[in-house]
């Protein structure tokens, strides 16, 4: 089926952000060089341009931003709630004015489509810190006691697959309960941040309540090992996790940590068909399946996976992979070479373990770091590719026959963050949800977020909850 | 049928960025597609020559504008319609079958069809009884399909379901396949006359039945989403969901038409804008 209707370019204007040659580190109000003078170069996956000089935070930076981060705990944990509510809501605000910009900017940055940023990366984060807003005043109602307190500095580590969005969830609850955040954003991804403390300057934050460090994983892990931390936020990767754990253990530092999902998206034969080939889609090639909480097992009852898989590969065939600026592209570019590198070798050792490998015919750019959406079928869980994570856009297939067995495949997993129900039947719904140990568990819908939901893993996907209510917990002294 | 995911998917393609060359293949694809239509108690023989003129010439100072795919209008307007577009392609369509309720004998209906078909209508627009599927009388909805689609001859049936009164999505995708079983040659939404007809939704729910229907028959069904489409912003939408649903074999007028009668000005005016570099108005596209 070939179609005349060729979409013209539709690219979304550069010229809304202005991309300085070099940023410093956001210590105390400032922008400073890092103390021994390195810095990196961040580059647009999708393209390889290089896009700014960004110093490189050492141990002690990490030093002066904890040391300014606990100077300005003491007033500002002293404030009233009232009163810090209303530099988050201006944070918020700010956010939204400013949201055309930092979507491209972070389009840009990361790879993702212009559509992605534009209508959930930057709605969601302005939600986010809007929600905590609203909680700062009100954190004796919480659930925790009639007056909680902050725990005092809190030390964030956080991925480049949301960067301004996974900020917005560690910095935004911090904040509210009194807390002061030193944050390191990913080596790949520091530039919203660092906009980010832009805006703090702008909305007239105290200083050194918001430091911005960015730098790679020898910063990371002088912040987490910090003694003047006191609360550890980390999003990441199960490893990274892990040597977290190991490094906090024996202190007296609150740990969260959001790792990794190998998410179970289970379609039973009473199941809309186009609906779900629509969450299946955006379950794994939303965000190009860098996504913690992705669907990157379809669990498909045998008796329609033919009709399914039908379905699916049409659907496929329509995804628009390219240009991420363009307002019309559903698939950008991957995030770096490194992880372009981990899907391509994960995706051959799919093949070379006898899965089936189905790609629809799309045509790659020849700059920058790119892979096609992908599906595995005759996958069954002795595959790799139904066990590790594979964080990229491919998708592992496997069939069910009973409701039972749909439960426990979609539990043997090392991890249990989200998971995905599709029927029209409503009954079976709860029954199937309640027995899934799954943090998140969306039915008839994949990939919808929320700042009241709370967010977080079962096994090694992690421990804590990130939104919502709950999500105050991890900052308050409780 | 989730209608969450289904209205979800038909928002999320409503805000593809359709520019320039593709906005001006949109909007000639669109201008063929039209069923001008008239169905009014005070049409007349001089209002239907008015409307028949204007689907001939839809822009009297541009004369590389297609013509619109049909006219649309009432059983006894058909000859003076049929008079109006001699020679020049455009098709005349006639509403029958007691349109718009449907609340007549079946013998009625019957008669109202072949009265259109006799006078020259090319294509029959019928509305089904929904007072029977409602009821649950699914065979009933079904053996007047078939009755009307024999005493259609030549002429080509739209099975109008009313989608505004079947209310569900599952309702709308029954409807649509015991239709497409029955013989019809397009499904259309609505006659244009209750609060609810075309939307992004329920059009796209038919382009993924007919898209279906062909998978699994072979044979070809059009779709007419009809009422509600007044703006060339409106009508790119519905065009971006037949592209990415059914595809590209439907993107012709003779599988996927507009029942409107606002839209075709607009359409026009977006047309002279993209040809001069000037936005066009009211005054300079003809009123009928």
């Amino acid at each position: 089926m070939t179609s005349a209707f060729e979409y013209a370019p539709a690219p979304e204007s550069r010229s809304v952000v202005d991309i300085a040659p070099s940023y410093g580190l956001f210590i105390d109000g400032e922008f400073t060089d890092a103390a021994d003078g390195k810095v990196f170069k961040t580059v647009s996956p999708s393209t390889e341009e290089v896009l700014s000089e960004v110093a490189r935070a050492g141990a002690e930076d990490v030093d002066r931003a904890v040391a300014a981060a606990r100077r300005a705990f003491t007033s500002w944990s002293a404030l009233p709630g009232s009163e810090r509510a209303k530099y988050l809501f201006r944070i918020a605000r700010i956010v939204q004015e400013r949201s055309r910009e930092l979507a491209v900017l972070e389009t840009l940055d990361n790879g993702k489509p212009i559509k992605e940023t534009r209508d959930a990366d930057l709605p969601l984060v302005a939600a986010h810190f809007f929600y905590y807003a609203g909680w700062a005043d009100k954190l004796g109602h919480a659930g925790f006691g009639a007056d909680p307190k902050p725990l005092g500095v809190a030390g964030q580590v956080i991925p480049w697959n949301f960067p301004l969005l996974m900020l917005a969830w560690k910095i935004a609850p911090a904040l509210a309960a009194g807390n002061t955040v030193v944050l390191k954003p990913a080596e790949t991804t520091p530039l919203s941040a660092l906009f980010f403390a832009d805006i703090c300057r702008q909305a007239g934050l105290p200083k050194g309540v918001v430091n911005i460090l960015p730098g790679y994983g020898d910063a990371g892990a002088a912040l987490v090992a910090h003694p003047g931390v006191n609360k550890v936020a980390f999003t990441g990767s199960t490893a990274v996790g892990k040597e977290i754990a190991r490094t906090v253990a024996g202190t007296d530092k609150k740990v969260t940590l959001e790792l990794g999902g190998k998410g179970a998206n289970i379609v039973f034969d009473d199941a809309p068909i186009d609906q779900a080939v629509e969450g299946i889609v955006t379950g794994i090639f939303f965000n190009q399946g860098q996504v913690c909480c992705a669907g990157s097992r379809l669990l498909v009852q045998e008796s329609i996976h033919d009709e399914l898989l039908d379905s699916l590969k049409r659907r496929l065939s329509t995804l628009r992979l390219g240009d991420p600026l363009d307002k019309n592209t559903d698939i950008g570019a991957i995030n770096s070479a490194e992880q372009l590198a981990r899907i391509s070798a994960l995706a051959d050792q799919g093949e070379a373990e006898g899965a089936e490998r189905w790609s629809p015919a799309c045509e790659l750019p020849s700059a920058g770091y790119w892979f096609a959406p992908t599906l595995f079928t005759n996958v069954t869980q002795a595959h790799t590719v139904a066990r590790d994570e594979i964080f990229g856009p491919v998708l592992s297939v496997l069939t069910f026959r009973t409701p039972d067995e749909a439960v426990a495949k979609a539990n043997n997993t090392q991890y249990g963050l989200s998971a995905g129900i599709w029927t029209e039947k409503g009954s079976r719904i709860l029954a199937v949800a309640s027995r899934l140990r799954a943090g998140v568990v969306w039915s008839n819908t994949f990939n919808k977020f929320d700042p009241t939901s709370p967010f977080g893993g079962y096994k090694e996907s992690g421990f804590g909850r990130e939104g919502g209510r709950h999500g105050l917990e991890a900052y308050l002294d409780v | 049928m989730d209608a969450v995911g289904l209205e979800a998917r038909a928002a999320a393609l409503g805000t593809r960025s359709i520019k320039t060359t593709a906005k001006a293949y949109a909007i000639d694809l669109a201008i063929s597609m039209v069923d001008l239509t008239t169905l009014e108690g005070a049409d007349t023989p001089g209002k239907v020559r008015a409307l028949g003129a204007k689907a001939v010439h839809p822009d009297p100072t541009d004369r590389t504008a297609p013509t619109t795919a049909a006219v649309c209008v009432y059983p006894d307007m058909v000859a003076a319609a049929k008079a109006a577009v001699a020679g020049s392609g455009v098709k005349v369509a006639s509403v029958a079958t007691a349109f718009p309720a449907g609340r007549a004998a079946l013998g009625v209906k019957l008669a109202d069809v072949r009265d259109a078909v006799e006078a020259g209508a090319d294509e029959i627009d019928m509305v089904i009884d929904r007072g029977a599927f409602l009821a649950g009388d699914y065979l009933k909805v079904y053996d007047e399909i078939t009755a009307v689609k024999a005493a259609c001859g030549d002429a080509r049936l739209k099975v109008i379901f009313e989608t505004g009164e079947l209310s569900t999505y599952d309702n709308i995708r029954r409807a649509s396949w015991l239709g497409m079983l029955a013989g019809a040659d397009f499904i259309k939404t609505s006659t244009g006359k209750v609060a609810v007809n075309a939307t992004p939704a329920n059009t796209l729910l038919m382009l993924e039945a007919v898209r279906d229907f062909r998978a699994q028959t072979g044979v070809q069904v059009g779709v007419k989403p009809a009422g509600g489409i007044r703006t060339t912003k409106d009508a790119v939408k519905f065009l971006v969901l037949v592209n990415e649903t059914a595809g590209g074999d439907w993107l012709d007028n003779h599988w996927f038409r507009f029942g409107a009668s606002s839209l075709l000005n607009d359409l026009l005016m977006q047309r002279q804008k993209l040809a001069t570099g000037r936005y066009s108005g009211p005054d300079y596209v003809t009123v009928d």
